[in-house]
């Protein structure tokens, strides 16, 4: 019984990870129907800059930091990749985001080296746990699914309860309707490349304990999260957390 | 309100509009009729900026706004009610009506959208008691009403109509078209495109008749409700038939 929760937490732990990875997924296809094959690459972003950042500066502003950093990386992606492209095709939007995350990822190789990091634990070390039914649970495990929780729920207001969140639903729903209604669909499409970057990067960040980091931890987590996106039907945030688990724990049961 | 000079337009290498000049006065109703494919939806969405001009003037406000992009023609104050509604259908209806006074928020008159949203929940009622309602989920004659509330919503100073009646049973055909009698008492200035020539001539001032991307008729809606060739041709009248019988 104390295994059964033991690998149902680490399920839900790679579940938790596998759908904000998928959330990320989402919120760009939502605005913009493109899938950015990059998304892994901020995920990886977010855990290798936060522990530059973290010789520097304590943990908790390091983590700020970076996610601000990413966010600004991800808004210049898209200005500098993807704003100026007129109706591309869908074939061309899979090409130029895999391109995307391959110069990311050798761009990280030269910054820092092949080299596995990890930030330290948030609360306690390695050997902290915490006796739940039986299960020993690091503290960690319990940040990740915590960070998530919050991320799904802060998401679901801003896309149900303010104006910004309404207006990139609107150009996720019908494009040209938007810009009629005066809404500047670029615009929009820049902040949501701006918010899956901030929060893949704040995923980076807080399983980079668990799962460590290097230059090329970005693609598998990319497959696993477009697995889980489509497996939640493509768009739907919701959804996503449900795969995400299912196939965390799906994962961890037949390990 | 708005002037076109020798306006082109086209997708790739069709060309659709070929130098169309016309206008509308502030406080009018116009009308354009015109066969399937004559141009009247392309037209509409060139002023609106969703269509790239490829030469001509299209001067609102007393600027050239024909190279502008739609969310700024919007902010200037000309809005579209798109042909076949083009609704936000998984937003409820008064998302889709908030999204139109996006416009308002832009301005920082925050404060109008409440009472914009209260006229026109006068001006519709079903919208009112549908609101919460997915628009998606409303009749043909309710999303219509529901996109032509959201253009008023940015309060335009012009406001643009493709085919409002399009699909709809002869009974809300004639509210809407009451309706748009209405906004021309208030103050309001319309550009209507319909395929029902009839009962837009009926409520509309003038009028302007497109063939393959031309203008080949203008005039008074009275002269050309009584114009033999717009009799036959978008009245439903043959005149030689009725003749001979
Ligand atoms: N996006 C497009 N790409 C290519 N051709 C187009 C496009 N939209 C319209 N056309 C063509 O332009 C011509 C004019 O179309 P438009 O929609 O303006 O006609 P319309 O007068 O509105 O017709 P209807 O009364 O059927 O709505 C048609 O021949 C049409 O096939
Ligand atoms: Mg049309």
């Amino acid at each position: 019984m104390e295994l059964f929760f033991q690998y149902m937490v680490a399920g839900i732990t790679y579940g938790a990870i596998y759908s904000i990875v998928a959330i990320g997924f989402n919120i760009i296809y939502n605005t913009t129907g493109i899938i950015n094959f990059a998304q892994g690459e901020f995920v990886m972003l977010g855990g290798m800059i936060a522990v530059t950042l973290n010789n520097f500066m304590p943990l908790p502003s390091a983590i700020l930091a970076t996610v601000l950093i990413t966010m600004i990386i991800g808004a210049l992606i898209e200005m500098i990749f993807i704003r100026w492209l007129v109706n591309p095709s869908v074939l061309r939007m899979i090409i130029i985001t895999i391109g995307i995350s391959i110069i990311i990822r050798e761009a990280a190789l030269h910054i820092w080296d092949e080299k596995v990091r990890a930030l330290p634990y948030f609360t306690g070390t390695e050997v902290t746990s915490i006796l739940f039914f039986g299960a020993h649970i690091s503290p960690q495990v319990l940040w990740v699914i915590g960070i998530c929780s919050v991320v799904v729920v802060l998401l679901n207001l801003f896309f149900n309860f303010t104006m910004r969140g309404r207006q990139m639903r609107a150009c996720a729903s019908n494009r040209n309707s938007a810009r009629l209604c005066g809404i500047n669909a670029k615009n929009m499409v820049t902040l949501s490349f701006v918010l899956s970057a901030g929060i893949g990067a704040l995923a980076g960040c807080v399983i980079s304990p668990i799962t460590y980091v290097h230059y090329d931890s970005g693609a598998p987590l990319a497959i696993k999260g477009f697995t889980v996106a489509i497996f939640g039907g493509l768009g739907n945030s919701m959804a996503a957390v449900v795969a995400g688990l299912i196939l965390g724990i799906l994962e961890s049961f037949s390990i | 309100m708005i002037k076109i000079k020798n306006l082109e337009t086209g997708y790739g290498k069709l060309k659709v509009l070929r130098r169309i000049s016309m206008h509308v006065n502030p406080g009018e109703i116009v009308t354009i009729i015109g066969a399937n494919g004559a141009g009247k939806t392309t037209l509409l969405n060139t002023i609106s900026g969703i269509v790239r001009t490829r030469a001509g003037e299209i001067i609102f406000d007393r600027q050239n706004i024909a190279k502008f992009p739609p969310e700024k023609i919007v902010l200037m104050g000309c809005s579209l009610v798109p042909e076949g509604r083009q609704v936000f259908p998984t937003m409820t209806v008064k998302e889709n009506l908030l999204l139109g006074a996006h416009v308002l928020y832009l301005k920082k008159r925050k404060g109008l959208i409440k009472e914009e949203l209260e006229r026109i929940y006068t001006i519709f009622p079903i919208l009112e008691d549908r609101r919460h309602q997915m628009a998606g989920t409303l009749s043909g004659g309710e999303q219509q009403m529901l996109a032509i509330g959201r253009a008023l919503m940015s309060k335009p100073k012009l406001i643009m109509m493709d085919e409002p009646s399009m699909g709809l049973a002869p009974l809300i055909v004639k509210e809407i078209f009451n309706i748009i009698r209405k906004l021309r008492e208030d103050g309001n200035t319309v550009l209507l495109v319909e395929q029902n020539a009839k009962a837009a001539l009926k409520i509309a001032d003038r009028g302007y008749v497109f063939e393959t991307g031309r203008i080949v008729l203008e005039g008074t809606s009275d002269d050309m409700l009584t114009n033999k060739d717009v009799q036959r041709a978008y009245l439903g009248r043959d005149l030689d038939a009725e003749a001979k019988l």
